[in-house]
């Protein structure tokens, strides 16, 4: 039986735990509010003297390296999701533990993947205690069905970051994946047969874990350059035969949509960033490498082209579609925090101006400032949005969890963030009176663009007076909602979900900014 | 309780499965007695299970089947769906003859001028719920609900139960609303299904003979007198034959509801044992007789589709080269073809520039009470000032003069 959850009202309105797996924790507070004035955690002093002078850190196998970290029960144990869906190491790292007889393990990925569907098994033989990272498909199911032993914890990027260097989740044992690396622990991404581009997510944990573990299937004479992660922060090299998935790790092509409906909306977007006044010279946008995001990137380079615009910089996640703008002299950089394509791993591989970044750089709240707020623009998707532009990312309306909250978060900051969704998927209507699981806030959403129009938020008079009198279908919001629900035959109804909570998703600073419930 | 002449038996309309959406699939099995017993499952059932529970029952009483087990599968289909694919259910199981269950109705959009802008049509599967649900979105001149080729014969009764529904139920913006029947004399009972819905135009396959537009022409306008409709519903002959090209000045003067003529290609170049090539050497002959029987009567000449959808270049090539023969428009059978076959199909700006010059000089000359057009020093002979006044009403037309 689960034990009687202390719930607390934050500023959003929403009911959320006051304790998390045993940590007290703090509602959120509104935007921008909570600022803590602590220090930064820190690993432990070394010394160069218990490494091996030649720098040779390999031991022979998983376990070992596990075992010589001092690996216990109720540990953290933390993995990265930049091989994808082809990740093998993650598996490997939790049943080497479950080898070593290690029970009650805290699993703090930097997200999962359905192929990773296994750590169920680990949950029910109680290797793993609890996630604390997106979960989706099977493992998302685990979790709203109540399942998991411990709840959820739903982090941005950013705010993974953020949690782990504010000292939320102390990282015992890291493991990084590595596509290329040295005896001494030096790795990169963009090399390799399993090479997948920026080792960002993991870079955090490499300086902060107590213990770092690096696995890699391509060992190469010291010194492997570029280094992303630092072997000065390592303790072991571990090599396997293979890393992951290459098939699965980044895919040959990405995929623009064909679907008419989302390519209206994807040259919506386009439009409006050239209405608004927003592509212009030496200005900056993200996309990520979703198929209305790829074909938007299409649309605003035609009209780059035809107004004889340049970016400054441009976000990735990238794709060839990014490379494009790069290599056609459209934009100077590309700062990339994770890579999907061949196109984009073989570019940031080659091209000194497609650099790699981190969390920290990108998206961390609690730094001196990071490039999310910098960028002019950004293009997201939402599962839901409501008449108050809230909107919803994690859950599906049925309450279960279907995606990470990944840079969606973080990229609100942005100075024009637009959801781009259809109106309606499957007669279920977008635009809802409440979304189902808060996700990022209103006041930092300020464009919704459907098929049926686009919304603009009324806090941001700027961009409805920088639009008015172009040929853009803008609407209000509860306009194209009404019109939706008289094309799906009325409001859907809400479905019923239980009163007990199985995970929180976090706001960029930390605090809880609403609670997943599990299904009835 | 059977009101038809057959015997009722267990019946099944629509589609379900992994990959169907906006649709559903019902599988009804008559009963004696134990009222309407409905199971459900949905994709959508946490949001309208309990209103698609309601909607079958509903459309079941007013169809008036009292007694039946329905086994619904549905794949998030909207409401004027399940009304359709239940009335199909019901009428093949032999329940039902002349009810009709329909869905509430949008409000018709404004009749449709004769002369209107008809650049674009787009091809809408009359058995697929989903394409025509956002294709007035995508702003084609029209949208075409075909009953025709590209629905399988059996699936022919469906399919005018579904376009019946569409056309009341479905906003289409500002598109005309065109619907193509069967070939004749399958396409009769089409009319009688569609017709009281008010299309805008029908267009009619395969047709030889001035005759057969006749007939339709009757057809039509018996059952605009039954069911009361004040407003036009104009008629495009699809010729597709060696026969129906030869006839095309009969058959584009055979009724003053005609407002264009258009072709067929895949059918006449079979007809005429050629293969169909993407710069339609072939049809030369075929599509310029059409224009020129079409102009006789000021009929609009449209052309047919392009069937490469991946070749956008083929397709500007092509809508440019019908637009110099004289076509005002083509089908289409993406969203993505629209935008291309506008740009094709308007006049460029150096010929609206001297077309306004034209038109202005001749408002001039007019003013000034002179019999003679001149525009510097040449003079404007009245079917140049002709041809200007249409290209410039075409342009407005098309918001670009």
């Amino acid at each position: 039986m689960p034990e009687r959850i202390e719930l607390a009202q934050n500023a959003a309105g929403r009911m959320v735990p006051s304790m998390v797996n045993g940590k007290p924790q703090i509602p959120y507070i509104g935007v921008g509010k909570y600022q803590p004035r602590g220090r930064k955690q820190a690993p432990p002093v070394r010394s160069s003297k218990d490494y091996p002078e030649n720098g040779d850190k390999r031991v022979s196998d998983l376990e070992t390296a596990l075992r010589n970290c001092g690996l216990r029960d109720g540990m953290t144990i933390s993995n990265h999701h930049h091989l994808r869906d082809g990740d093998k190491v993650a598996l490997m790292a939790l049943e080497a533990s479950a080898r070593i007889g290690v029970k009650d393990l805290l699993w703090f990925p930097s997200a999962s993947f359905p192929s990773q569907k296994s750590a169920i098994d680990l949950m029910e033989k109680g290797v793993i205690h609890h996630i604390e990272g997106s979960m989706n498909g099977p493992l998302g199911d685990y979790c709203t069905q109540g399942k998991m032993r411990g709840m959820g914890v739903l982090r941005s990027h950013g705010g993974r970051w953020q949690a782990i260097q504010d000292g939320e989740v102390h990282v015992d044992v890291a493991v990084i994946a590595a596509p290329t690396a040295d005896f001494f622990g030096n790795a990169d991404g963009s090399h390799g047969k399993s090479a997948c581009g920026s080792l960002g997510f993991a870079l955090a944990d490499s300086m902060y874990a107590d213990h770092v573990i690096v696995v890699t299937d391509n060992l190469v004479p010291f010194p492997c350059i570029p280094w992303q992660i630092q072997g000065n922060n390592v303790d072991y090299v571990v090599e396997v035969e293979s890393i992951g998935d290459p098939a699965k790790i980044v895919s040959g092509t990405t995929q623009i949509t064909r679907s008419p409906d989302r390519l209206r909306i994807a040259e919506f977007v386009a439009s409006f960033l050239r209405e608004a006044g927003i592509m212009k010279n030496g200005f900056s946008f993200q996309a990520g490498a979703g198929g209305i995001a790829l074909a938007f990137v299409q649309y605003l380079k035609a009209m780059m082209k035809e107004d004889g615009v340049k970016a400054r910089f441009v976000r990735g996640g990238s794709t060839k579609f990014l490379v494009e703008l790069l290599n056609e002299g459209l934009t100077d950089y590309i700062l990339d925090g994770q890579t999907f394509d061949l196109a984009g791993v073989q570019s940031i591989g080659s091209d000194p101006r497609h650099v790699s970044t981190s969390p920290f750089t990108s998206y961390n709240y609690h730094g001196k400032g990071n490039f999310a707020s910098m960028v002019d623009a950004v293009v997201l998707g939402a599962t839901e949005v409501d008449v108050n532009f809230n909107g919803n990312v994690v859950t599906h309306s049925d309450g279960r969890l279907l995606h990470g909250i990944g840079g969606w978060q973080n990229c609100l900051a942005s100075g024009c963030t637009i959801l781009a969704v259809p109106s309606f998927r499957d007669r279920i209507p977008v635009i809802v009176d409440e979304v189902t699981t808060l996700t990022g806030p209103g006041e930092l959403i300020d464009v919704i663009v459907t098929e049926r129009g686009i919304a603009i938020n009324p806090r941001r008079q700027d961009l409805i007076d920088a639009t008015k009198g172009s040929k853009l279908p803008i609407r209000p919001l509860q306009d194209i909602k009404a019109e939706v629900e008289r094309i799906c035959g009325g409001k859907p109804a809400r479905p019923k979900l239980t009163d007990n909570p199985v995970a929180v998703v976090k706001w960029v600073d930390g605090t809880v900014l609403d609670t997943v419930w599990q299904i009835s | 309780m059977s009101t038809s002449a057959e015997p009722v038996r267990a019946a099944e309309a629509g589609h379900w499965g992994k990959d169907i959406r906006s649709d559903l699939h019902v599988a009804l099995e008559p009963r004696d007695r134990g009222g309407l017993e409905i199971a459900l499952e949905s994709r959508v059932d946490l949001y309208y299970g309990d209103s698609i529970r309601a909607q079958a029952r509903q459309v079941l009483d007013a169809l008036g089947v009292k007694h039946a087990r329905v086994n619904i599968h549905d794949e998030g289909a909207l409401p004027f769906v399940i009304s359709a694919r239940l009335e199909t259910a019901a009428k093949r199981a032999g329940l039902v003859s002349d009810q009709k269950a329909l869905p509430d109705a949008v409000p018709l959009p404004r009749p449709s001028a004769k002369d209107r802008l008809r650049r674009s049509r787009l091809y809408l599967p009359g058995t697929e719920p989903k394409y025509s649900i956002n294709a007035g979105l995508h702003g084609p001149d029209a949208i075409i609900l075909d009953l025709e080729d590209s629905v399988h014969h059996a699936e022919k009764d469906a399919a005018r139960i579904l376009v019946r529904n569409t056309l009341r139920a479905v906003d289409f913006g500002a598109c005309e609303r065109m619907v193509r029947i069967n070939q004749l004399p399958l396409g009769l009972q089409d009319l009688v299904e569609i017709i009281p819905e008010s299309p805008d135009l029908i267009l009619i396959p395969k047709v030889e003979y001035a005759e057969q537009l006749a007939e339709v022409d009757r057809m039509i306008s018996e059952l605009k007198v039954r069911y009361q409709i004040n407003r036009p519903i104009w008629l495009m002959p699809i010729l597709e034959s060696a026969l129906g090209i030869e006839n095309a000045a009969a058959i584009a003067a055979s009724s003053s509801n005609v407002a264009a003529l258009t072709i067929g290609l895949e059918d006449y170049t079979a007809d005429l044992g050629v293969a169909k090539t993407p710069e339609g050497r072939e049809s030369l002959y075929a599509r310029s007789k059409l224009v020129h029987a079409a102009k006789a009567v000021d009929v609009q000449a449209i052309d047919s589709v392009f069937g490469d959808v991946g070749d956008m270049d083929g397709l500007r090539r092509w809508g440019e080269n019908s637009r110099a023969m004289g076509f005002e428009g083509m089908g289409c059978i993406h969203p993505s073809q629209i935008r291309v076959i506008h740009e094709a199909f308007a006049p460029t700006q150096t010929e609206i520039d001297k077309a306004l010059k034209v038109v202005a000089a001749f408002d001039e000359a007019q003013q000034k009470g002179l019999g003679v057009v001149s525009l510097g020093s040449k003079m404007i002979d009245p079917p140049v000032v002709n041809r200007a006044q249409k290209l410039v009403a075409r342009a407005r037309q098309m918001g670009k003069a």
